[in-house]
């Protein structure tokens, strides 16, 4: 099964994702947030203690089911290749951005998109930031930057992450040893089997018609190649579909209760981090774990990296706050970026140029 | 014939670097590369630009020739 090769498969394998993050929203996901690899993976780092905010702590079923998703794929479809060594620890600071900046912003490329489809005109502030980032990291892969070659490792290596990922949902499922929230985001979440099968299909999807936000946008800076926007486009169109049907359209900033922010300098700047950061490492935080369950440990590297950068935004309050309504006097409290965050911001934008000019390709390579 | 190895590189670079290639060269040009979806890119990448490619299974990715 090829979806690339044609835009009208890989618009369905968009509209076949969006339908899967539709269900979820549906059926018990965070109101405009449906399916957030920053949001889910910091969710799954509460549950397993790398961090103590009580009200984002659940073992996401969905970035287990991406990984398992891509990775039975990969192996039905002999795309499994156990990859390492292309520079893991600039990934690692590569993912610790990738997240920081999304939870700066609120979301991740992903759900800047779902955010944009139900109306928040907050994220289309953000789309500013990342294509901009996304700019600037083409800028620099045509000054030269890589990070040099990965090589084929032995096949158990590429294995490590989705069998972690197993164990996760072991724990999960068989045991009490993983937090999970009470109140907030992370009590909020569609039924487990939903979550864990609709993560696998959407992994599947993913793998097979190579799903990137960061990629979309660049190929088209770079190339003028339209091929992986169809994708986000046939996303996009499933979502704002479903928003509108289900009343969840609100155009405006401020919109409390959607988990979002108004604070727009931060919000272009931390999507401008993620955007930057994605195209060095090479993928969104979407495509880091599709290239992780199909093999790479590079960008297994980098998910670990997300969860340490997750864990890091919580323990040293980094995350903005969202927009929301106080429940005794009705009064909207804007939400915003604190202070630390906007640091963090900051310091992340200037690693990234660190890493942009100062890893180059091997020349006559 | 020229080759371009491209093997281990994330993307776009094997893409990039086919593309510098086929700018300077006109004969046919040998890229290799790891990973099936990167093949397809090339292969895609040199039919859009009106050239013949020929793909074939290595032991560690594939070749991809372009004539």
């Amino acid at each position: 099964m090829n979806l690339s090769d044609s835009k009208k498969k890989l618009a369905f394998a968009g509209v076949a994702c969006g339908l899967v993050a539709a269900c979820l929203a549906y059926f018990g996901n965070p109101a405009n947030m449906a399916f957030c690899i920053a949001c889910f993976i910091r969710d799954t780092a509460g549950a397993l203690g790398l961090h103590s905010a009580e009200a984002v702590q659940y073992a996401r079923p969905e970035i287990i089911g991406l990984v398992l998703g891509a990775f039975l794929i990969s192996v039905a479809t002999k795309e499994y290749r156990s990859t390492a060594g292309s520079s893991p620890m600039v990934r690692f600071v590569l993912g610790m951005i990738l997240v920081t900046g999304s939870l700066v912003f609120l979301g991740c490329p992903l759900r800047m998109i779902i955010r944009m489809s139900a109306g928040d005109l907050n994220a289309w502030v953000a789309l500013i930031g990342f294509i901009l980032g996304v700019a600037t990291g083409v800028f620099a892969l045509k000054r030269g930057f890589s990070l040099g070659r990965a090589h084929l490792a032995n096949s158990a290596s590429g294995g490590v992450l989705p069998a972690l990922m197993l164990g996760v949902l072991l724990l999960a499922l068989g045991t009490t040893l993983l937090k999970s929230s009470e109140s907030g985001p992370g009590s909020m979440h569609a039924p487990i089997i939903l979550s864990l099968t609709g993560g696998m299909i959407f992994g599947a999807f993913a793998q097979k018609a190579r799903m990137c936000f960061a990629g979309s946008i660049r190929d088209v800076i770079l190339m003028r190649n339209f091929d992986l926007l169809t994708i986000i486009v046939g996303f996009f169109a499933v979502m704002l579909i479903f928003n509108i049907a289900t009343g969840r359209f609100i155009l405006g900033f401020d919109t409390p209760g959607i988990i979002a922010h108004s604070d727009h300098l931060w919000n272009i700047l931390g999507m401008y981090a993620v955007g930057f950061a994605a195209v060095l490492a090479g993928g969104c935080p979407l495509r880091q774990l599709i290239l992780a369950g199909q093999g790479s440990s590079d960008s297994a590297v980098t998910v670990l990296g997300m969860f340490a950068g997750a864990a890091m935004a919580h323990n040293f309050g980094l995350a903005a706050s969202g927009t929301s309504l106080d429940a005794g006097t009705q009064e909207v409290i804007a939400g915003s970026v604190p202070p630390n965050g906007k640091v963090a911001v900051v310091i992340c934008i200037i690693v990234c140029f660190v890493i942009a000019f100062t890893n180059k390709r091997e020349v006559g390579k | 014939m020229r080759e371009v190895d491209a093997r281990g590189l994330s993307c776009p670079e094997p893409l990039m670097l086919t593309a510098d290639a086929l700018k300077s060269e006109k004969g046919p040009v040998k890229v290799l590369v790891t990973e099936p979806h990167q093949r397809m890119n090339v292969e895609k990448f040199a039919k859009d630009h009106g050239r013949k490619a020929t793909s074939s299974e290595m032991e560690d990715g594939f070749a991809i020739v372009i004539e």
